[in-house]
């Protein structure tokens, strides 16, 4: 197993005398080399908190996160991250947001050029490497933040709706472009949206998030041939899964507008 | 795995960015909607001028700017021309220019000007050079925080001018004075403004600097301070607007140079020329370092500017 959570909970002190939150009941989490996970569920239920324990970027109330067998101690470059929020640096062109860690890294000039351009084609965004953030579309920074992950070459790939600010065009070709790098390079990726048929989509196997407590509910193979081609989104075994896991979110979904 | 040649295609998508540029188009479209169908529609379809946000034309705005300021001008001068109010109290326009540029040609301007920029220059640089590292400092980390923040705050609420008296008491009324009140004025300001552009650097910049793998001290230097240079930028040309001030607080009350020393002599004298000219000129040198900090803010961090 590539990653493995175990255990995992979390919980958010109470704000002002308050209740505590209980983001995220033990969770356990098996995540084989290469897989595609996507995690699915409604808002609040807690997928930001595992994404960010996963990434180190927060610390579980108990239970941890291995890596290689490795306890997981904080943030490191062996785990990539895509936010939802638009982070690109605005003082740094599309070529040098990509080679931001690699410059860190201390990779000497010619190398990180030779990876920047590489990623640039993947992304398809040639032609925009001295373009600043700015003067991109949400889609184009995207896939920078795309580009700039994997251009560290984390051991995992962690993307927290990335797509969820896009329109839905953009996003129906962002999902093919992320799918297409995937079925090509092969690494480990856990996909976070709270939208069924991208997680469908674009994920080998689907975990569905209840809400409050936070926990996984259910975890479903997505047995759907690759390479995936967009018109699978039309086909009855596609059409299948999405009737069943809507029905398990909608569940979700109105168990959480109650507690609200 | 050779797959679909779909993906990788470059610039072919993007819808966005023609919704972008769709945005204006479409405001207009509802703003003239209103006058559609009617006869005299062609008429009615003005450009809604005072429609919130509607946009002027750059030559309008300067038009309307330099319009301004000959009007009050024209006011000014018939006010004094019709004998209305006493030179004494307010001499014409052309007094206020003659005497102004006398006093520039026996070099009393000049000079006047020169120790007042240099004093403005010494005690802004210090105050700023102080500021910018604990406004990082407190903006980072709470214990720093807790321990300066309430401190300054306290602080920033005395009045400037009380402090006058003391500073003499401390410095007398050499530039070491003036540089104090300046500093007074000012640094507690800047440290406030520049904790809260280093808390509006976005917690996901943080995040992401992190699991890029670097070291606290690299996140502050390269991450927090550049990406909230531009807002400390606006933070020193904003405190620089107020340090004009304070220095011609100081000179008017203590000093024997410069040009709030040349305003007091000068009502000694009865020559409201000279204090009318001088506080004009006081303006002049305000707009001038404002326009000449926000040019450079366009050439240094044009990259952050909204459009194109
Ligand atoms: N830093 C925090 N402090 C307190 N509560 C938090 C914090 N972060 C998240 N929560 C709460 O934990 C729950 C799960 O949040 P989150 O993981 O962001 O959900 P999701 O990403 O699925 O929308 C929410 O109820 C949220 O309010
Ligand atoms: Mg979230």
């Amino acid at each position: 197993m590539k990653l493995v959570v175990e255990n995992v909970s979390r919980v958010f002190p109470g704000v002002r005398g308050g209740e505590p939150v209980r983001a995220l009941e033990p969770t356990n989490l098996q995540v084989a080399t290469n897989d595609f996970i996507s995690v699915v569920g409604p808002s609040g239920c807690g997928k930001s908190t595992l994404l960010r324990i996963i990434a180190g970027l927060d610390r579980p109330s108990a239970g941890r996160v291995l890596l290689d067998g490795k306890p997981v101690a904080g943030p490191g470059p062996d785990r990539g991250v895509v936010f939802q929020s638009y982070t690109l640096f605005p003082w740094l062109t599309v070529a040098d947001n990509i080679a931001f860690g690699l410059r860190e890294k201390g990779l000497p000039e010619r190398q990180r050029r030779e990876i920047v351009a590489s990623y640039i084609d993947k992304v398809g965004l040639r032609g925009f490497e001295n373009h600043w953030p700015k003067q991109l579309s949400g889609g184009m920074q995207q896939r920078t933040a795309v580009a700039r992950a994997l251009a560290n070459n984390p051991e995992v790939l962690l993307l927290d709706e990335p797509f969820g600010a896009l329109d839905n065009q953009t996003r129906g070709l962002m999902q093919e472009l992320l799918l297409g790098i995937w079925e090509r390079e092969q690494k480990t990726v856990i996909f976070v949206t709270h939208d069924i048929e991208e997680a469908i989509f674009i994920g080998s196997r689907v975990l569905v998030m209840s809400a409050r407590p936070g926990r996984i509910k259910t975890d479903m193979p997505v047995e759907l041939a690759h390479p995936r081609h967009y018109t699978v989104k039309t086909s009855p075994a596609f059409s299948a899964l999405k009737a069943r896991l809507t029905d398990e979110l909608r569940d979700e979904a109105v168990h959480a507008a109650n507690e609200h | 795995m050779a797959t679909s040649e779909t993906n990788g295609n470059p610039t072919a998508p993007v819808p966005p960015e023609a919704g972008r540029s769709g945005f204006p188009a479409r405001s207009m479209v509802g703003a003239g909607g209103g006058a559609q169908g009617g006869v005299g529609a062609g008429a009615r379809r003005r450009k809604p001028i005072f429609r919130i946000g509607a946009r002027i034309g750059n030559a309008t705005f300067v038009a309307i700017a330099v319009a301004v300021f000959v009007l009050l001008g024209l006011v000014w001068w018939a006010a004094t021309a019709s004998g209305w109010v006493k030179p004494i109290f307010l001499p014409s326009p052309v007094a206020v220019w003659t005497q102004l540029v006398k006093l520039a040609g026996d070099g009393t301007l000049w000079a006047d000007a020169k120790i007042s920029i240099y004093r403005i220059m010494v005690g802004f640089l210090i105050a700023s050079a102080m500021a910018i590292p604990i406004g990082v400092l407190i903006g980072c980390f709470r214990i720093w925080e807790a321990a300066i923040e309430p401190l300054v705050d306290f602080v920033r609420y005395m009045p400037v001018v009380a402090f006058v008296p003391l500073t003499i008491l401390w410095a007398g009324t050499a530039d070491t004075q003036k540089f104090l009140i300046i500093w007074i004025g000012t640094f507690f300001q800047q440290v406030l403004m520049v904790m809260d552009n280093v808390k509006r650097v976005p917690p996901d910049f943080i995040g992401l600097g992190r699991t890029l793998g670097l070291p606290e001290r690299k996140i502050l230097t390269r991450i927090v301070v550049r990406s909230a240079l531009p807002g400390i930028w606006d933070t020193l040309r904003i405190s620089l607007g107020w340090a004009w001030t304070w220095l011609v607080l100081a000179e008017l009350v203590a000093a024997t140079s410069g040009l709030g020393y040349r305003i007091t002599v000068s009502q000694r004298y009865f020559q409201t020329n000279t204090i009318i000219g001088y506080i004009l000129l006081l303006g002049l040198l305000g707009l001038i370092t404002d326009q000449v900090m926000k040019a450079l803010e366009r050439v240094l961090f044009g990259y952050a500017r909204r459009g194109r």
